[in-house]
């Protein structure tokens, strides 16, 4: 590409324009496939094939193009075909034999598939087809981090950008200054997505404030959190929206470098970032001097090994390093002394994928949606005893209610919903009586549950809330990174209690002995592995203090799930 | 032993990303070679300017290293939270049987390396395993014990154990 000579923003627009009308009015069929981890996991390659096969065999010229999560997960895999200037029709579930029928009716001759289709995008009202926003798991959704996800080949910059991409930063540079960027995103009120929730513009001022001419911005894409992909997914369906956030949290702070930072092993979410990193680059929108202006941000993609403590901040840094990851003391702050011992800030995937939207459309906008001091949206990623899978983005403040018998559709099987999991393995459970609180950062905080990272998981009346807890500390306790003694001991010796109630051996003061370790833990660790690392014990003792009685006094687990067998590794880091 | 660390040389001097630390150069070896041989400890040591002690502690701290050289087919069982409530420990013990293993480790014929995974990323799709890395979801005990036969009778190099898809 044309390094010396990098084309204008409006040539840029132009272009990708041209490309995206050729795809969506152009002479032949576009089939796009969900082909990020989990569409692969329902068998998306398999899908691919035959969709290739079908093709050759009944002569069709079609584009092809592997998109990534568009949320219904439940539906994978999940193929969609928009004949030239026709509605977009999609059909799930969809196994190689249905794959072949659809390019024999809908590729092939323009028909769709009615009877297989779920749904369509831009039909009309008598094609036989339902509107696919109608879909309860789409209907509450504002989709503002996840716009492309799903729609666009997310290996293709032009895509991003004839769908409005890099226009909020091509604003930015050309018409406000770093002060007033930063501003904007103050007005959103955006808060982080990563767990903590703490305002995004603060953290940004500490490190705009700061002189110096090497300063960081990092991506955490370490999603450790099992039962939350989100920022995977983000990754993986729309890199771009990260990349360009990340430009822009680095012009409205003046940092110089950044690093989008994701454990190694996840491929899909990985290739995307560096290819997307890749492009930017050569197109000017990321790098020296950004389309023409001063302002350059050189970026890169660092990777981690297996850790769930490199998820936080400061043990994220060390990884970087290329060291163990462990997290540091605090102060210094990052914000002073960060990565490679120059000031830098942390965001979350999500916090960043919703900047260039807050950029383009204002911090009001953004600040319009959601609830009190939690604006904007909640990304989940709803799994478990539902019935239908997947992940959305839905204004804040709606009810735990709705998300679960809404828009998830409730608990499949005629079972009765249990329990919620929210936050990840150091937040906590709430039990179905609880479904009334609504999706807010205080609410759930003084709930004793967080939002986290945006995982919801749901159990039903089968499940086991010692069996659950347990396996969750067996979790923290294999991720202890080992360097605060509270942390590694005190996750070792719940563990240890669990298990012996687990086998119906525990003793009434079991109890009294793992509140102790806990409190331990709290006042001795340095990060928030320790430090919340008791939540799973004790809001399963808050809601479910009979179910443990029931083990350790009538020696009894009333849903016979602990006399499942049980593996967990045996090591861990210690 | 030469081709070996003319490999490791190889992959540790042309990581592509322009960060690059001992984590980073443990991860490339990796990547080529599926372990890390006390070889690619020493290179990596050298090329880093670190010491041995060092190399060591990083690689002895994130799980995914192996210090043996790669079976010939490698599975991931997910034993994550969402996983475990849709039915991973059956469905690993089903495994575990198939395959003749008490726990996660390796066949002692060097066919097969089983390892327990925290979450494969495709919760939705619960119980998760992942075979020669393709990910497979919703699965009973049957149709996963199906699917690490299925593979183990592909034969030697059906599908191969280098990472061979990763950081390219
Ligand atoms: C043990 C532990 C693991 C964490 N893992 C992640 C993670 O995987 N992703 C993430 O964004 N934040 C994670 N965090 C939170 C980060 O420390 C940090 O608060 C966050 O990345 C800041 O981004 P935000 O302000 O955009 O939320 C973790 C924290 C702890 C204590
Ligand atoms: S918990 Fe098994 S894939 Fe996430």
């Amino acid at each position: 590409m044309a390094i010396n000579h990098p084309p204008t923003f409006p040539e840029l627009q132009a272009e990708a324009q041209r490309r995206w009308q050729g795809l969506t009015g152009g002479g032949r069929p576009w089939i796009r496939v969900g082909a990020a981890l989990c569409g692969k996991a329902a068998g998306a390659d398999a899908v691919l094939e035959a969709i290739d096969a079908a093709l050759k065999q009944h002569g069709v010229d079609a584009q092809v193009s592997k998109v990534g999560c568009l949320g219904l997960c439940y539906a994978e895999p999940l193929v969609d075909v928009q004949w030239p200037g026709g509605p977009r029709v999609f059909y799930g579930n969809v196994t190689p034999q249905m794959a072949g029928e659809i390019v024999a009716t809908h590729a092939a001759s323009g028909t769709p598939a009615t009877h297989l289709a779920l749904g369509a995008l831009g039909g009309r009202d008598d094609d036989g087809l339902p509107d696919l926003n109608r879909l309860p798991m789409r209907a509450r959704e504002v989709r503002i981090a996840l716009r492309n996800a799903g729609n666009i080949d997310p290996g293709d910059i032009y895509h991003y950008i004839a769908n409005g991409g890099y226009g909020a930063l091509h604003k930015a540079l050309t018409q406000m200054t770093p002060e007033q960027t930063l501003e904007e995103v103050n007005a959103s009120g955006l808060r982080g997505r990563g767990g903590a929730a703490f305002p995004t513009a603060s953290k940004w001022k500490f490190l705009a404030g700061s002189k110096a001419p090497v300063k960081y911005i990092l991506c955490n894409c370490e999603e450790g959190d099992p039962g939350a992909f989100n920022d995977k997914a983000i990754l993986e369906s729309d890199p771009h929206t990260v990349v360009e956030g990340m430009v822009l949290a680095g012009y409205a702070t003046g940092a110089s470098n950044g690093y989008i930072f994701i454990r190694h092993g996840h491929e899909g979410p990985i290739r995307r970032a560096q290819d997307a990193v890749r492009q930017a680059q050569e197109l000017g929108l990321a790098g020296t001097n950004i389309l023409g202006s001063k302002y350059s941000f050189q970026l890169e993609v660092a990777l981690t090994g297996d850790s769930y403590v490199a998820g936080e901040e400061t043990a994220l840094m060390d990884a970087i390093e290329g060291k163990r990851s462990m997290p540091r003391f605090r102060p210094p702050f990052p914000a002073q002394v960060g990565l490679f011992g120059k000031p830098t800030n942390i965001n979350n995937v999500k916090t960043l994928a919703y900047v260039p939207e807050i950029v383009a459309k204002g911090g009001q906008w953004f600040a319009g949606i959601g609830h009190e001091k939690s604006t904007g949206t909640a990304i989940l990623c709803l799994t478990g005893a539902l019935q239908w899978t997947g992940m959305v983005e839905v204004p804040m403040g709606i009810t735990l209610k709705d998300v679960v018998y809404e828009v998830a559709g409730g608990i499949p099987n005629g079972k009765k919903l249990k329990l919620l999991q929210t936050g990840g393995p150091l937040g906590g459970v709430l039990s179905a009586d609880k479904v009334d609180l609504l999706l807010d950062f205080e609410v759930l905080r003084a709930a004793g549950a967080i939002m986290g990272s945006g995982g919801i998981i749901a159990a039903d009346e089968d499940a086991c809330v010692v069996d659950l807890t347990r396996a969750l500390i067996a979790f923290c306790q294999y991720e202890s990174c080992g360097k605060c003694f509270p942390c590694r001991m005190g996750m070792g010796h719940l563990l240890e209690v669990l298990e012996r109630i687990c086998r119906l051996e525990g003793s009434p003061e079991d109890l009294a002995l793992m509140r102790s370790i806990g409190e331990n833990m709290q006042a001795g660790s340095l990060c928030g592995h320790g430090q919340l690392g008791f939540n799973p014990v004790s809001s399963a003792l808050k809601f479910f203090g009979p179910e443990f009685d029931a083990h350790i006094k009538d020696h009894c687990c009333p849903t016979g799930r602990c006399q499942e067998p049980r593996f967990s590794p045996r090591s861990s880091r210690r | 032993m030469d081709g070996l660390r003319q490999r490791i040389i190889e992959a540790v001097h042309h990581q592509p990303q322009p960060t690059v630390t001992v984590l980073s150069s443990l991860l490339a070896v990796e990547d080529e070679l599926g372990y890390i041989p006390k070889e690619a400890v020493e290179e990596v040591a050298t090329f880093t300017r670190s010491t041995i002690n060092d190399v060591w502690a990083v690689a002895s701290f994130y799980p995914n290293f192996r210090f043996l050289p790669p079976c010939e087919h490698r599975v991931e069982l997910c034993w994550g939270p969402t996983c475990h409530l849709k039915g991973a420990m059956p469905l690993i013990q089903a495994v575990l049987q198939a395959v003749g293993l008490p726990e996660e480790g390796d066949t002692p014929d060097g066919r097969l390396s089983l390892r327990y995974n925290t979450c494969l990323g495709a919760c939705a799709q619960a119980p998760v395993i992942s075979v020669d890395h393709h990910l497979m979801g919703r699965l009973s005990p049957q149709a996963a014990q199906d699917a690490v036969t299925q593979v183990l009778r592909s034969g030697a190099n059906g599908t191969s154990h280098s990472r061979s898809g990763h950081g390219h």
